[in-house]
C-alpha cells in the first residue's frame, strides 16, 4: 500500500460532522461515529440501522449528521449499502464513501446475512460495527456479541446462572472468513490505532469491515469519565485484541501486555459484579485459549 | 461551518410546513445539550501542553482547537461526561460543579 | 382496448412482457432475488443487463429483505430502482415495504401472484399482494401481457410524480399471467424516453444539499408525515387517470385509469373483478348478454389507491354486484369484499352484495363458473328481499361443505 498520510488528533479536519446528537455522556459508540466521520468527510453517504447511534442522531427535527446520512432497518444496512454504492456509481459519483455504521445486535445476529452478502459482492462500502456488547437501545439485552457472564435484562445474573452463558461470536473471523478486503478490530481506547485502519478501509477498493470496541456507561454500569480508559484496558487485558486481515492474511496489531488486570477489569463495571472466581476462570481461561490460537495461526 | 449551529425552528403550521416524507436539512440543530451536565470541564491554560488528547477523544466533538494551540470547550454541547479531564496526561482540566443557580 | 398497433410486435410470456418493460425504463439499480413464477423477469434482467441492451447496475442480494432494502439505497440517492418478487419473498420484504413508502422512495416492484404457504403452493391466488394492502404501495394488476409491460412504464411515471413519491407495485397472476405467452407490442424507446423523463426527486441525499434521511418523530409529527403519506396516494388517482391518458395518446393504448368497466351501463348484475380472471369473465358476460340477462362486470384495476367512487359509478345502481377474490381474509371475508362493500356503504340504497372466493392455490376459474356466479346474484335477488342468503360463497370448491 502507498504511504498515507497518517491522520492524528493534530492535523485531523476540524469539521464535526458528528454534532448535537443525544447519545448518553460518554458515549463510546458517539466517539466511534464522530472519529470516523472525521477521517471520511463530506463526501460521505452514512446508513444507520436501528440502535442507538441511529435513535440519538435522527430525532426530527433535531439532525446530528451533517453528511448524508439516513437509517436503515435493523436487518438491512448491508443491502442498503449496496444500494446506495450501486445508484452513486450509476449517477457518477464514483468519488463518494458509503459507510454503515451498526451495533453488535444490527451486526452479528439480525443484519449478518445483508452484510455477508454485501461482503460477498465485494461491494466498495465500509462497514463499521460499534461493538457495546448488547443491545442497547431497547435497553440492555444479550447480544451475539454479549461476552460470558455479562448480566443483561435478558440474561439476568441469579442464583442459577452468572449472566449470558455463551461466549462473545467470534465475528471478526466470520467476516475474515470471507476474504474480505479488508477487516480490523479497534477499540476506542487506541484512537491511533483507529484513525490509521479508517484512512487503510477509505481506501480500499472492495467491502472494508472495522469491527469497534466501544464502551457503553448506561447499559455497562461504568463511570462516563473510563470510556476511553477502560476499552483500552479491555485491549491490554486481553478481553479484546487489535487485528487485521488483509490480503487474505490476518496480523495481531498489539501484544497482549496485562494480562493480570482481567479480574480488576471486569470487577469495576456494574455488568460483572457479580461474577464469582469461579466464573472469571471460565472468562480467563476463554480468553487464553483464544491468544494461543491467534498466536499460533496468526503470530 | 465547522459545527452545525442552532436553527431558529418554527413548528409547522400547515401541513405543507413539513418536509416530503422523512427527509431533512442535514445537521439541523435545534435544541443544546448544556442541561444535562452536573460537572464542568475547566481547563488551566498554562498547564495545557496543546496535545489536543482531550479534543480527540471527546464523544460530543465539544472541544476545539484555539489559535494559541491550547482548547476550549463549547459547553453548549459539553455533557460533562469528564472524558477529557480523565485523559488529559497534563491534568489541565478539571471537572467543576455546575452551580445549580445558572 | 388495444387500437393502433405500432411495427414491433413479439410473442412473450408476462414475465419477459416486465423485463422488456423495465428496460424501456432505464432503471438504474435491479435488486432482486429469484422465486418462481417470477424468475423469468430477473433471468431476463440479467441476460439484458450481460450484453449491455440494459444499463443498470444488478444487484444480487441474499434475500427478498436485502433486494428491498438495496432498492430504498439506490432511491435514497436518487437512483431510478426496480425490484420483483411473489408470494413468500413479498412477505419477507414487509418491513421494507412499509419503510419504502413511508420514507416516500419511488420504487417499481413487480409482484407474481401466488398462494401464501402453508400447505405450499407455487400457483396463483392474491393472498400475497392483498396481505400487503396497507402497506403503503399502489397496488395496480393487470390483465394480460400487454397491459403489464405498459403499466410497468406508466408505473414509474406515476410512482415519481412529485405529487404522488409513492412506491408502486404491479401484479401478475402467477403462472395464468407471468408464463402465458402473447403477442405483446414493444414501444418505441424514444417515445418511452419523452413519456418518462429522467428521474428527479426533492427526496434524496445530495452532495450539495446534505440529507437526513429515514429518521425518527415523536407522538408531536409522526400523525403528520402519516397523513402526508396518505394524502399522496388519494392524491395519486389523479395522477394515474393523467398518466393513463396521455399513455393512450403517445402508445394508442390507455387502460381506464382507476377502473375498467364492461357492459355496465344497462346491467342489472355485476360481477367485480381484478387481474387475469377478467378476461374469462368477459367471455361469460358476452354469452349471458347474447341471452337476456343484463350482466356487467367492473375490473379493479387499482386496489390502492382504492376505486371507490368509480366502483359506486358503475355499479352503484345495478341489482346486484358480486366480488370475485381470489383471496380470504380469515375469519371474515375476502379483502376486495370488504374494500368492495365499504364503498358501496355511501349510497343510501345499496345493491344486494356476495362475495364469491374462487382460485386459491390455482384453483381453476371456468367460464361456466363465472355463469354461475351471475346466476346466483340473480337468485339473491328475486329471493333475497326476504330470505337470508349466504353472503360468502366458495366457487369449484372439490368437495361438498354444508353442515
Ligand atoms: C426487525 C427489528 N427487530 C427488532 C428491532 C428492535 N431493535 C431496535 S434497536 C435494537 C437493538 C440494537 O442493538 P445493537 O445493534 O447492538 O445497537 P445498540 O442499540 O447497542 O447501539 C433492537 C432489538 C427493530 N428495530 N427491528
Ligand atoms: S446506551 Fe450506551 S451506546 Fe446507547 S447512547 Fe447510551 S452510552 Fe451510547
Ligand atoms: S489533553 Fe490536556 S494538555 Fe492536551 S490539549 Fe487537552 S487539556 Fe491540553
Ligand atoms: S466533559 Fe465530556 S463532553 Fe464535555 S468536553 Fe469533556 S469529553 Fe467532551
Ligand atoms: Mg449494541
Amino acid at each position: 500500500m502507498v504511504d498515507i498520510k497518517k491522520i492524528t488528533a493534530k492535523n485531523m479536519t476540524d469539521k464535526e460532522f458528528f454534532f448535537g446528537h443525544k447519545a448518553c455522556a460518554g458515549c463510546g459508540g458517539s466517539l466511534a461515529v464522530r472519529l470516523a466521520m472525521k477521517v471520511f468527510g463530506e463526501k460521505t453517504f452514512a446508513a444507520l440501522p436501528a440502535g442507538c447511534m441511529s435513535a440519538v442522531g435522527f430525532i426530527f427535527p433535531q439532525m446530528a449528521f451533517l453528511n448524508n446520512a439516513i437509517i436503515s432497518t435493523f436487518p438491512g444496512t448491508g443491502s442498503m449499502l449496496s444500494g446506495m454504492r450501486a445508484g452513486l456509481d450509476a449517477l457518477g459519483f464514483h468519488d463518494t464513501h458509503v459507510v454503515g455504521f451498526a451495533g453488535d445486535g444490527g451486526t452479528a445476529d439480525i443484519g449478518l446475512q445483508a452484510l455477508s452478502g454485501a461482503i460477498d459482492r465485494g461491494d466498495r462500502i465500509i462497514y463499521i460495527c460499534y461493538d457495546n456488547e448488547a443491545y442497547m437501545n431497547t435497553g440492555v439485552q444479550k447480544s451475539g456479541l454479549t461476552p460470558y457472564g455479562t448480566k443483561t435484562t435478558t440474561s439476568p445474573a441469579g442464583k442459577n446462572l452468572s449472566g449470558a452463558v455463551t461466549h462473545k461470536k467470534n465475528l471478526f473471523e466470520i467476516i475474515a472468513a470471507h476474504d474480505i478486503a479488508y477487516a480490523a478490530t479497534a477499540s476506542v481506547g487506541y484512537p491511533q490505532d483507529y484513525l490509521n485502519k479508517l484512512s487503510k478501509a477509505a481506501r480500499v477498493n472492495g467491502t472494508s469491515y472495522i469491527h469497534i470496541y466501544a464502551t457503553c456507561p448506561t447499559g455497562w454500569g461504568t463511570p462516563t469519565e473510563t470510556s476511553v480508559s477502560l476499552a483500552k484496558e479491555a485491549v491490554d487485558c486481553g478481553l479484546w485484541y487489535l487485528a487485521e486481515y488483509e490480503n487474505s492474511t490476518f496480523k495481531i496489531n498489539r501484544k497482549l501486555t496485562k494480562p493480570e488486570l482481567l479480574k480488576e477489569h471486569l470487577l469495576k463495571q456494574g455488568r460483572f459484579k457479580h461474577l464469582t472466581d469461579e466464573d472469571i476462570k471460565v472468562i480467563e481461561s476463554e480468553r487464553d485459549r483464544k491468544w494461543e490460537r491467534m498466536l499460533e495461526k496468526w503470530g | 461551518m465547522l459545527k452545525p449551529e442552532i436553527k431558529n425552528y418554527v413548528t409547522p403550521k400547515h401541513i405543507r410546513d413539513y418536509p416530503t416524507g422523512p427527509s431533512f436539512e442535514a445537521g439541523h440543530l435545534v435544541s443544546i445539550n448544556a442541561g444535562w451536565r452536573t460537572f464542568k470541564p475547566v481547563v488551566d491554560i498554562n498547564v495545557c501542553t496543546g496535545c489536543y488528547q482531550c479534543y480527540l477523544l471527546c464523544p460530543d466533538g465539544a472541544i476545539s482547537k484555539t489559535d494559541n494551540k491550547k482548547i476550549e470547550f463549547d459547553y453548549s454541547f459539553c455533557k460533562g461526561c469528564g472524558v477529557c479531564a480523565h485523559e488529559c496526561s497534563f491534568n489541565a482540566i478539571s471537572m467543576v460543579k455546575e452551580e445549580l443557580t445558572k | 382496448m388495444k387500437t393502433q398497433m405500432s411495427k414491433q410486435k413479439v410473442f412473450i410470456s408476462g414475465d419477459e412482457a416486465v423485463a422488456l418493460g423495465v428496460r424501456l425504463a432505464r432503471p438504474h439499480v435491479i435488486s432482486a432475488y429469484p422465486i418462481t413464477p417470477q424468475t423469468i423477469v430477473v433471468e431476463r434482467l440479467s441476460e439484458m443487463v450481460e450484453d449491455g441492451s440494459l444499463k443498470a447496475r444488478y444487484i444480487h442480494v441474499e434475500s427478498e429483505h436485502s433486494a428491498m432494502s438495496a432498492a430504498m439505497g439506490a432511491s435514497a440517492v436518487g437512483a431510478r430502482a426496480f425490484t420483483a418478487t411473489s408470494s413468500q419473498g413479498l412477505l419477507y420484504m414487509a418491513e421494507g415495504m412499509h419503510y419504502a413508502s413511508g420514507g416516500r422512495m419511488p420504487i417499481v416492484m413487480m409482484n407474481a401472484n401466488r398462494s401464501l404457504a402453508l400447505p405450499w403452493s407455487i400457483f396463483g391466488d392474491h393472498r400475497d399482494s392483498l396481505s400487503m394492502l396497507d402497506s403503503g404501495w399502489i397496488q395496480v394488476y393487470v390483465e394480460d401481457a400487454q397491459e403489464a409491460l405498459d403499466m410497468t412504464i406508466q408505473a414509474f411515471r406515476i410512482a415519481e410524480d412529485a405529487a404522488v413519491l409513492t412506491p408502486f407495485m404491479i401484479n401478475l397472476d402467477g403462472f395464468i399471467l407471468t408464463h402465458t405467452y402473447e403477442i405483446v407490442d414493444i414501444p418505441d424507446q424514444s417515445k418511452v424516453d419523452s413519456f418518462l423523463p429522467v428521474f428527479k426527486t426533492p427526496n434524496k441525499m445530495s452532495l450539495e444539499k446534505p440529507k437526513s434521511m429515514g429518521f425518527s418523530t415523536s407522538p408531536a409529527d409522526n400523525m403528520e408525515f402519516k397523513y402526508q403519506q396518505h394524502k399522496a396516494m388519494l392524491d395519486a388517482k389523479d395522477i394515474i387517470h393523467s398518466v393513463d391518458k396521455e399513455f393512450g395518446k403517445t402508445f394508442g393504448r390507455s387502460y381506464g385509469g382507476m377502473i375498467d368497466s364492461y357492459n355496465c351501463e344497462d346491467a342489472d348484475y355485476v360481477l367485480v373483478t381484478a387481474g387475469s380472471v377478467t378476461g374469462t369473465a368477459r367471455i361469460a358476460v358476452d354469452n349471458l348478454r347474447s341471452r337476456g340477462i343484463k350482466a356487467g362486470l367492473v375490473k379493479l384495476r387499482y386496489l390502492r389507491p382504492f376505486p371507490d367512487e368509480e366502483v359506486r359509478a358503475a355499479a352503484g345502481d345495478v341489482k346486484a354486484i358480486g366480488v370475485l377474490d381470489k383471496d380470504i381474509s380469515f375469519g371474515y371475508e375476502g379483502t376486495i369484499f370488504t374494500n368492495v362493500n365499504s364503498a358501496l356503504a355511501h349510497l343510501s340504497i345499496r345493491p344486494v352484495s356476495i362475495n364469491f372466493i374462487a382460485g386459491l392455490g390455482g384453483r381453476d376459474i371456468s367460464i361456466k363458473d363465472i355463469e354461475g356466479i351471475y346466476h346466483d346474484l340473480e337468485e339473491a335477488v328475486t329471493v333475497g328481499k326476504d330470505k337470508s342468503f349466504a353472503k360468502v360463497r366458495y366457487v369449484n370448491m372439490g368437495v361438498e361443505i354444508d353442515g
